[in-house]
């Protein structure tokens, strides 16, 4: 608590406090939040299970087509699980989140302390990431167990896909949130993102003109779906993995470059209200 | 502070804090001896290092030095902790849809310094603080916080300042106990969260949503914050704006206590009073400009004073003494003189020879508010640039920095 080492003490200079303690700082923060927001833990907890339950009805009505694109349905309902789960516990929830701690200044606040804007923002994406990531194990392993056919046969690119993911949409939430006014109308900047995310989870793009599969592709999901695809199938050979996993990595990066000038998220709200200068 | 005459002080090398003078226990420390200091990032301290400097300082000089953070030691007062030369920040484009906030800023604040930084709303103070605390870099100019960049060197300044906004910004939905250990885990060497409450008499308070406290609650809370790592600098964007006057007092009381313990306060304020209680040194700003600036009493003394009084019965004020600049009004007369002590010694020494009898005579200094009226609310452009209106020529004893755009 004190944030002493006893080797600092005996040096007379307290040791400044690490990135890794500032985050754990703000993640714990920001779990206590999402905790008492209803909202954000009716998205977090239950529309994640009732778009698995959606999924898997969709799915056994499509089983045909999925077998002539060379998916199963199981697999399909796995995969599309997660990257449910990664759309709503992370993105939805975190763009909503950002937008709020903006709104209320928060983040402001914290950039006059000493956490970096980097530090801020993953500390508080933290707790939608790991909550995603718990049940992304848990659905892989309740359909692994409930369906003969969703058994992974190559858990790394499955856990490397589900991880890139769940980054690349808190990534996506920050430069979402950088347009969106409050939580409430994060509702709303984060559908269009949230349906074309979902297409190629329920249509396999095999089935679909070209032209509309290549735009597909390009979507930020895509990639991780591909390595988590794979990781069930076992479809892709060595270089259409590096492929998917190199691509996922650069979404992530851009994403990360991209987010450098909006990280000032405070910047539109602090002018609009700094206020002094207007008047 | 110093007993005899002299008191030896060691300088280490170049190092800005003057140390092992033989006792520097100071009101400062009765006041926050609750919560005694742990040692803290700043100017090395370490026994080792250049070669020592002894130099001789004389008693009650405490404008160079005076009692610091912890026992046996005394804080080098001509240390600049914060330096601005030439600043400027302009918002929007270079265009006309632009507005420059801040023109040309340049002051020091010195080590131990409260300096308060006055002016109506839109003078760009709050534009200037952003710029020392780092939150944005300057258009021009440039910005030294303990020796170093604010904004580009924030990883090594942060730790050692702290900072209150002009508004809160703490999440409504968290307690104020989790607030501060959420700020206490990104603070380094923070102090224990119940005594930083105690601090700003939230203690009681610690289990309460910050959406449920008063406005005055909540800046009492932001200023927790901000001391709660101990900081050497601490920036006050109004502090007491919305605190009840017991507050306000109690929060007054903190940052003497503050002072007297070595940190440098800047502080923007409204209130004159508060201006006047707490600042070492202030400067009255006015769209973007520092107008005016130096010790209370030197930027009143800046303004003249003013005689007044009610001419007697069937007198004319050609009989006054001429050289007197006079204003009458029906009966009534206001002289204004930069030598209060002189021309009120004349005039009375007149009317006793008139046989006059000077009815409501009263003389008066000027007061900070009348100064802070004449000087920061001028309309653009009616006094000129040079701010000659009202306080023409130079401030007495020309200590008083005017300043010329």
């Amino acid at each position: 608590m004190s944030g002493y080492s006893t080797t600092s003490v005996l040096l007379g200079v307290p040791m400044r406090k690490g990135a890794g303690a500032r985050m754990r700082s703000l993640a714990r923060a920001e779990l206590t939040l999402l905790v008492r927001n209803r909202t954000a833990l009716f998205t977090a907890l239950l529309m994640p299970l009732l778009m698995v339950a959606a999924g898997y009805s969709v799915s056994q009505d499509m089983a045909d087509d999925l077998a002539e694109g060379g998916l199963s349905v199981g697999m399909t309902v796995a995969s599309g699980g997660l990257v449910m789960i990664m759309l709503l516990v992370v993105y939805s929830n975190l763009t909503a989140a950002y937008a709020a701690r903006r709104e209320e200044r928060v983040l402001k606040r914290l950039r006059t302390g000493e956490p970096t804007d980097g530090e801020i923002l993953a500390g508080m994406a933290l707790p939608s990431v790991l909550l995603a990531l718990a049940q992304c194990v848990l659905l892989v392993t309740a359909t692994a167990l409930l369906m003969a056919d969703s058994v992974p046969r190559q858990p790394l690119p499955l856990a490397l896909g589900a991880l890139l993911g769940c980054v690349l949409m808190a990534v996506a939430a920050v430069v979402t949130a950088s347009f969106t006014r409050n939580a409430e109308s994060a509702q709303i900047t984060a559908v269009p993102l949230f349906l074309v995310s979902a297409v190629p989870v329920y249509v396999p793009l095999e089935l679909l003109p070209d032209t509309l599969a290549d735009v597909l592709r390009l979507l930020p999901l895509t990639p991780s779906l591909e390595l988590m695809r794979s990781g069930w199938s076992g479809g892709l050979d060595g270089t259409e993995l590096l492929r998917a996993l190199g691509l996922a990595v650069v979404l992530d990066g851009a994403g990360g470059v991209c987010c450098t000038p909006v990280v000032p998220l405070g910047a539109p709200a602090v002018n609009r209200g700094g206020g002094e200068r207007n008047a | 502070m110093v007993e005899r005459n002299l008191a030896k002080v060691e300088v280490a090398g170049s190092s800005p804090v003057v140390r092992s003078a033989e006792r520097a226990r100071s009101a400062a420390d009765r006041a926050l001896s609750r919560f005694p200091a742990p040692p803290r990032p700043g100017p090395a301290r370490s026994a080792s290092g250049p070669p020592r400097l002894t130099f001789v300082i004389p008693a009650g000089d405490s404008r160079h030095c005076r009692a610091g953070a912890g026992p046996g030691m005394l804080e080098d007062m001509s240390e600049r902790v914060i330096e601005v030369t030439g600043l400027r920040r302009r918002y929007g484009g270079p265009g006309p849809e632009g507005f420059e906030a801040v023109r040309g800023m340049d002051f020091e604040v010195r080590r131990g310094e409260v300096y308060a930084l006055l002016g109506t709303n839109g003078a760009g103070k709050t534009s200037t603080v952003e710029l020392l605390e780092g939150l944005a870099p300057p258009t021009a100019g440039q910005v030294r916080v303990l020796g170093m960049d604010p904004c580009r060197e924030r990883g090594a300044v942060r730790p050692r300042i702290g900072i209150m906004l002009q508004e809160g910004g703490f999440p409504s939905d968290l307690t104020v106990a989790e607030t501060a250990r959420m700020w206490a885990g990104c603070t380094t060497g923070a102090r224990p969260v119940a005594e930083a409450l105690d601090l700003v008499d939230l203690g009681r308070r610690a289990a309460v949503r910050v959406k449920q406290l008063s406005g005055g609650e909540r800046r009492r809370l932001d200023l927790a914050m901000a001391l709660l790592g101990r900081p050497e600098v601490l920036f006050l964007d109004e502090p007491t704006t919305g605190l009840d006057p017991q507050a306000r007092h109690r929060t007054w009381e903190l940052v003497a206590a503050l002072r007297e313990e070595g940190t440098t306060v800047l502080m923007t304020t409204h209130y004159l009073e508060e201006a006047e209680a707490l600042a070492d040194r202030l400067a009255i700003m006015r769209e973007g400009r520092i107008v005016l600036s130096g010790t209370p009493a030197e930027v009143t003394a800046a303004q003249p004073s003013r005689i007044r009084f009610r001419l007697p019965e069937g007198m004319a004020p050609a009989e006054l003494p001429l050289d007197l600049p006079a204003a009458v009004e029906g009966t009534r007369v206001e002289i204004r003189t930069r030598d209060l002590q002189a021309d009120l010694t004349r005039l009375l020494l007149w009317a006793r020879d008139a046989g006059a009898v000077l009815a409501g005579l009263d003389a008066s200094s000027a007061s900070l508010e009348e100064t802070f009226l004449q000087v920061a609310d001028g309309p653009a452009g009616a006094d000129g640039a040079d701010g000659a209106q009202g306080t023409d020529g130079t401030g007495g004893d020309g200590r008083v920095e005017r300043v010329t755009a």
